[in-house]
């Protein structure tokens, strides 16, 4: 028995040899990620939608705040209710992209005072009615509004009841889209997919399999890229038209996208805060990170300096 | 042939004049009822002299005990038997209150414990009485040994002491070699040796066993029967012992109370049952017994006359039947029977074989 | 009128003229003559952007507090030192294996020494065979490429579980040795474990801020209720006769407790361990949606590019999670009987191989502590990568091949059984189906249940989302009729033999635990976003608990029932329908609540997939303030038809039994 505990322990010194003194580095030999820690900027907690759009304009942001002002960016994954709320708390900088959400503003921006805005980023978000291309291109009429009652039967579903099926997606914009098809006097009825996965799903299958799908979506969107949409022209909005929610029979306003941030960031002083003051771009900019993220499944990381390495004249403007 | 007497076991003579002690436990005007005012029944004449049936009726109780009145003297063993239902089982409980009783006294070596905290309670549970359970009740996690010893870790005994005594007790009731096993791995009979240990191991004053053997099988059941008996002639306790079997009342029991719908029917000697039942219940009860095995030759001796030839055998009042058999038929001449150089009576060949034929024909 | 009158009147003088069956049919029929004639009145329909005044004081409450928390003492007393502490405690178990702490780049143990030690503990209380699953289960989540993100989810759901733990177990032993404290706690438990997460999400992070904290907190109130349920249900199986002996002996509660009820009810104590950390694995994705690190987070950031394939493998990760972190428990419940019972060498062994595990499991903290190779999991995750294209593949293959089939299936569903059993229901006035629903109680549940019934469609009336309601509940009944036709055969299958079971088994599993977001998108794609989408992702989540339930329900008929069937000369057919079904009717019923419930629980999630109705209510009132309200009214329908169907089928299984 003393001969195998013996073997045992010299088979178990030999692994323990093996395991530490003949293998590699030690842990903080490379003291990596160290380079950007000088500590003027502090931390920047900025806010994630969950929408890829969002996601582009954050790794963005981030990668410059990182690499250009040696930021640590903390990125807090949340739903728009939920970032908003993170102002009043402390925990939440910044909001790269706010659509709209008018009683979000009036909530923390007039009454609690815990946010400010800090201007536009020059994307524009159109939402609407859109079809599918094959479609727009087999039914060039369909983008008038008022060709939709004739096409009605063509978009009933198991879902809509023998009207038309108008598709609408993400609970988490306000749609009038029920005044709408009530005002418009359209054969329709509201379907609501539930998520923006569902809706990108919905338009997948209908470009790929030739099936009639109408509705609810927006852009700047990635999935833009990948589908190109066709937009249905609706009564043209003029100030005021949306005064009214039960009255509505006009289109939706374009959207200029705004940058909210916490009051007490404003105040704050931090070159992250400059740089999401000046952070401006197009929307085509914007689709093109996205495209590198949800198509090309690059990280954020690495589309963020893809993007910025190519564009490096855009980021500077930022940084002045 | 005065060796027949010396033939009566020895541990059932120990306790032959309970009168001239005074007894550990007295039980008086016990109820226990169930239900809703429990507490209003016994006091009331009416509902008192209800049947079951009526009582639950009119008033939604049930009375498991009614009335019951009894002393237990020291080192004597007291069967209480009756059906299922009967009420026996609620009163051994009543005894150490592990039911609570309704009304009544259980007057412990002076004491009633109707009175004690629960301080008091426990400290009586842990010193002077014990319990051994139908279905045992031991704790499948622990050790033989272990069980045995619970008891007395839960009065704070020492490990080392505590583990010492319940090897002994182990010892004692025959289970050695298996103090590390654990309960399930052992037989129902065995199972029950350790609820006996655990029983013994605090040394108490009382042992109440509760329908020990039921669960058991009939030859292990009667090697059960024969250890307790054997333990009661070491160690000498007292013993309440609740039993549905009359068999087993008869062969354990120094006295045996009959009980029926949680009243006392009969309470007296084995022989005293068989010999004069109190009614037409008990009768029903006691006449498939073997009378020969119980009735003693003071209940069926005739007083001697005149023609009677008077140098038969000599023999004792308390020899049980069966034994004296052989002896009173192989006399030419009737046996005597003496008590302290009394002449009592005598038994000839007709009043044996009464007994004996009337014993087969009931079988 | 009449009719109705009829019927839920006077039951129990009906009783003994009419079986059960008839009288329920009888109630259906008055409902559709009803029905004709009534169509379409006091249907309560509310449309969707619409708000009652409940939806508008749930809001001002929902602002109040939110308001207050900078002032108010609870907030700066109460739920700040809990967050606080839950913080740290997370925050502790992240440096230990997820995040990287103290001036390191590395967490304190790296990979090799979370591997060993979870072989070796996995080893200690269980056996070597679940070891060897542990370490495998773990060298996987490395391979995968998801090594930081599986130590956060095992961070978070160890530090969630106990808490669970430490707060379920000693409420459920009170629950166990007190009637009263059961009865009070009983509705709490259902409330927390069928109310929609989403419902408290929001007003969570308002209470105990973005972070573990929230998280934590959250997915502690979805698993607490079955350590509680387990853990009360463990005191109170302790054998009578033995609390009775130790009584006897004089013991004081608190040695009742220790010595006796609580080793007693270990074992079953440990499944409880079991059942919470499942149920905080099912929280996973959930807790995502509110910046929970972890494989969640790669879910559903995966999904907003429809990326399925990432998804799945994240999805794949937590299910070898919990199917190991289920062995392992399980093993340690088992282990306690088996280890004093193999004696002999292996135990006289088990103290010094106990110790130099515990040498050589400190040594590979230590190595992992130190050099890199050790600290983090070498290659670059390709496994994960094939995994993921491996998923895309086959999901495209599947969304290409089957969709003519699929559509198909969904057509037959929904015209033919969803789309006039939902119009039933929601065209029929608030009444007529009410009084269904309450004869329907107390024809199958008794008094009690027809009383719980009444105070149920009562108070759903009182959310202002009956119509909703009831669309939701046509299609919850649709999916549990599925969950139960599926339950059936296969659990007649399994039950019947034991190498399908073991075939089949570690499928319901993976179906079980494998978050729905996951599957979401290839569902999508087969059925488009509709109530059919919703009502599989339903059957997938719901049929694994009825089919085991009926599985064993079928394998526990008495072999020697089967055996005397089988010599009276019966067929299969006659065995399986005359004797195995009939004798596991409890099983079959404890199934149809199950699923039910199983059902209801993921009527949010096909709220994201079309469903409509209250699952989007409640998801739109967790995205939009002003909805808020309505989303709550919307959890707090979904809970009480919950409650509703529980009692009554209850109340049922007890009547059958009987």
């Amino acid at each position: 028995m003393a001969r195998h505990w013996r073997a045992g322990a010299a088979g178990l010194t030999v692994l323990g040899l093996a395991l530490t003194g003949c293998v590699g580095a030690k842990v903080g030999d490379t003291a990596a990620g160290a380079k950007n820690a000088d500590g003027s900027c502090g931390t920047f907690n900025l806010a994630v939608n969950p929408w890829v759009g969002y996601q582009a304009d954050a790794a963005v942001v981030a990668y410059v705040a990182q690499h250009d002002l040696g930021c640590k960016v903390t990125k807090k994954n949340l739903k728009e209710e939920i970032a908003w709320q993170g102002f009043g708390t402390g925990e939440v900088d910044a909001v790269l992209e706010n659509w709209g959400h008018d009683d979000l503003k009036k909530k923390y921006i007039t009454d609690q005072k815990t946010a400010v805005s800090a201007g536009q980023t020059g994307n524009k978000g159109v939402i609407g009615w859109w079809v599918p291309p094959w479609l727009a291109k087999a039914h060039p009429d369909i983008t008038d509004w008022r060709n939709l009652n004739k096409y009605a039967a063509n978009f009933r579903t198991s879902e809509s009841g023998g009207k038309g099926q108008l598709l609408d997606g993400d609970p988490s914009y306000v749609t009038n889209d029920a005044a709408l098809v009530t005002n418009l006097k359209l054969n329709y009825k509201v379907v609501y997919a539930g998520s923006e996965t569902a809706l990108i799903q919905a338009y997948r299958n209908a470009e790929k399999n030739k099936q009639w799908l109408i509705g609810y979506f927006y852009e700047p969107q990635w999935f833009m890229t990948e589908v190109p949409l066709v937009k249905v022209d609706l009564p043209a909005y003029t100030p005021g038209c949306d005064a009214d929610a039960a009255k509505i029979a006009c289109d939706y306003p374009v959207y200029g996208l705004d940058k909210i941030v916490s009051a007490r960031f404003a105040r704050s002083g931090s070159p992250a805060y400059q740089l999401v003051k000046n952070f401006h771009w197009t929307n085509e900019d914007q689709n093109l990170v996205a495209k590198y993220i949800a198509v090309n499944k690059m990280s954020d990381e690495a589309a963020a300096k893809k993007w910025v390495d190519a564009n490096r004249d855009k980021v500077e403007a930022w940084l002045k | 042939m005065t060796t027949a007497q010396t033939e009566v076991p020895h541990w059932r003579r120990t306790s032959q004049n309970p009168e001239d002690r005074t007894p550990v436990i007295s039980v008086r005007r016990l109820w226990k009822v169930f239900g809703p005012k429990a507490e209003q029944v016994p006091q009331s004449e009416e509902l008192c002299g209800l049947s079951r049936r009526e009582l639950m009726d009119r008033t939604g109780c049930t009375a498991a005990v009614r009335d019951v009145d009894f002393e237990v003297s020291p080192g004597e063993v007291f069967v209480v038997m009756g059906l299922s239902g009967s009420g026996k089982s609620t009163l051994v409980r009543c005894l150490t209150r592990l039911i609570e009783p309704t009304s009544g006294e259980v007057v412990f070596e002076g004491e009633d414990i109707r009175g004690a905290d629960a301080r008091r309670l426990r400290e009586l549970r842990r010193r002077k009485f014990s319990m051994v359970f139908q279905h045992f009740g031991l704790l499948p996690h622990r050790k033989v040994v272990e069980n045995v010893a619970f008891g007395l870790e839960i009065r704070g005994m020492g490990r080392g002491e505590r583990m010492r005594r319940a090897r002994e007790v182990v010892e004692l009731v025959g289970l050695a070699g298996y103090e590390n096993s654990y309960p399930d791995q052992l037989s129902g009979g065995m199972q029950q040796r350790v609820g006996l240990a655990r029983a013994l191991a605090g040394d108490p004053e009382v042992l109440f066993f509760d329908e020990p053997f039921s669960a058991l099988d009939p030859l292990i059941r009667r090697d059960m029967q024969n250890e307790v008996i054997r333990l009661h002639h070491e160690v000498g306790k007292t013993m309440v012992f609740i039993t549905h079997d009359l068999s087993e009342a008869l062969k354990l029991g120094d006295r045996i109370l009959i009980m029926r719908d949680g009243k006392m029917v009969q309470c007296g000697t084995g022989d005293e049952l068989v010999g004069a039942p109190a009614d037409d219940y008990v009768r029903d009860f006691v006449q498939d017994v073997p009378r020969g095995d119980v009735l003693t030759l003071r209940w069926i001796m005739r007083p001697a006359q005149d023609d009677d030839a008077l140098d038969g055998p000599e023999l004792g009042p308390d020899v049980v039947v069966r034994e004296a058999t052989r002896a009173v038929l192989a006399a030419e001449k009737p046996a005597k029977v003496v008590e302290n150089g009394k002449l009592l009576g005598i038994v000839g060949d007709e009043e044996i074989l009464a007994v004996v034929a009337g014993q087969q024909g009931g079988a | 009128m009449a009719a109705v009158a009829d019927t839920s009147g006077p039951v129990a003088t009906w009783r003994q003229k009419v079986t059960r069956p008839m009288a329920v049919g009888a109630i259906l029929v008055a409902w559709l003559v009803l029905f004709a004639v009534l169509r379409g009145r006091q249907t309560l329909t509310l449309a969707a952007a619409d708000l009652t005044s409940l939806h508008r004081w749930l809001n001002d409450v929902n602002d109040t507090v939110g308001a207050g928390r900078d002032s108010n003492p609870l907030f700066l007393y109460f739920f700040n030192e809990i967050r606080l502490a839950i913080d740290h405690l997370v925050t502790f178990v992240q440096s230990l294996i997820s995040q990287p702490t103290a001036g390191r780049p590395v967490p304190q143990i790296g990979w090799l020494g979370v591997v060993g030690i979870a072989g070796y503990l996995s080893w200690a209380v269980g056996n070597w065979r679940v070891a060897l699953l542990a370490v495998a289960g773990f060298t996987f989540f490395g391979l995968q490429g998801l090594w930081q993100e599986s130590m956060d989810t095992l961070a978070l759901t160890l530090s969630a579980v106990l808490v669970a733990l430490l707060i379920g177990i000693p409420l459920g032993v009170w629950a166990g040795l007190s009637d009263r404290c059961n009865k009070i706690m009983t509705p709490f438990l259902d409330f927390m474990q069928t109310m929609p997460t989403f419902v408290y999400l929001a007003p969570l992070t308002l209470v105990f801020l973005i972070g573990g904290a929230s998280a934590v907190i959250t997915t502690v109130i979805y698993a607490a209720p079955p350590a509680i349920r387990i853990t009360a249900h463990a005191i109170r199986s302790v054998p009578a006769t033995t609390v009775e002996a130790a009584d006897s002996l004089g013991t004081t509660r608190r040695q009742q407790l220790l010595k006796v009820l609580l080793p007693l009810s270990q074992r079953t104590v440990v499944m409880g361990v079991n059942q919470t950390i499942m149920a905080a694995l099912a929280m996973v994705t959930i807790a995502a949606l509110i910046d929970a690190p972890g494989l969640g987070k790669t879910v559903v950031q995966a999904l907003q590019s429809l990326d399925v394939g990432t998804a799945f493998n994240a999805g794949l990760a937590i299910v070898v999670m919990a199917i190991v972190l289920d062995r392992v428990t399980t093993a340690a419940a088992g282990r306690a009987d088996t280890a004093r019972r193999t004696g002999g060498a292996l135990v006289r062994w088990r103290r010094p191989l106990l110790a130099a595990g515990g040498i050589g499991t400190a040594f590979l903290v230590y190595v992992s502590h130190t050099y890199v190779y050790a600290a983090e999991f070498p290659g670059d995750g390709t496994a994960g990568t094939h995994i993921a294209s491996w998923a895309d593949t086959a999901t495209t293959w599947l969304q290409d091949h089957l969709s003519g089939l699929t559509n198909a299936a969904r057509d037959v569903i929904t015209y033919g059984l969803l789309n006039p059993f939902q119009t039933l229901l929601t065209d029929s006035p608030w009444w007529l189906v009410g009084l269904t629903l309450v004869a329907l109680g107390a024809v199958l549940g008794g008094r009690r249940a027809a009383v719980t019934a009444a105070v149920c469609v009562g108070l759903l009336v009182g959310t202002g989302l009956w119509s909703d309601g009831m669309t939701t509940l046509a299609s919850t009944a649709v999916a549990t009729v599925l969950v139960m036709l599926l339950g059936a055969v296969f659990g007649v299958w399994m039950g019947r033999s034991a190498l399908v079971d073991r075939l089949v088994r570690p499928t319901l599993d993976a179906a079980q635990v494998m978050p729905p977001f996951v599957y979401l998108v290839p569902f999508l794609a087969l059925f488009g976003a509709t109530r059919f989408t919703a009502i599989v992702a339903a059957v997938v989540y719901a049929a694994p608990v009825a089919i085991k339930i009926i599985a064993d329900g079928v394998r526990n008929v008495p072999e020697s029932t089967v055996e005397a069937t089988t010599s009276v000369g019966c067929t299969t057919w006659q065995i399986i329908t005359k004797v195995q079904l009939p004798v596991a009717r409890g099983a079959l019923t404890l199934a149809t609540n199950q699923g039910l419930i199983y059902v209801l629980s993921m009527v949010v999630v096909g709220g994201l997939v079309g469903a409509g109705a209250l699952g989007y209510d409640v998801v739109a009132g967790f995205s939009q303030g002003q909805l808020y309200g309505k989303g709550l009214a919307a959890g707090l329908a979904i809970v009480l038809l919950g409650v509703m169907f529980d009692r009554i089928t209850q109340a049922a299984a007890r009547r059958t039994r009987a």
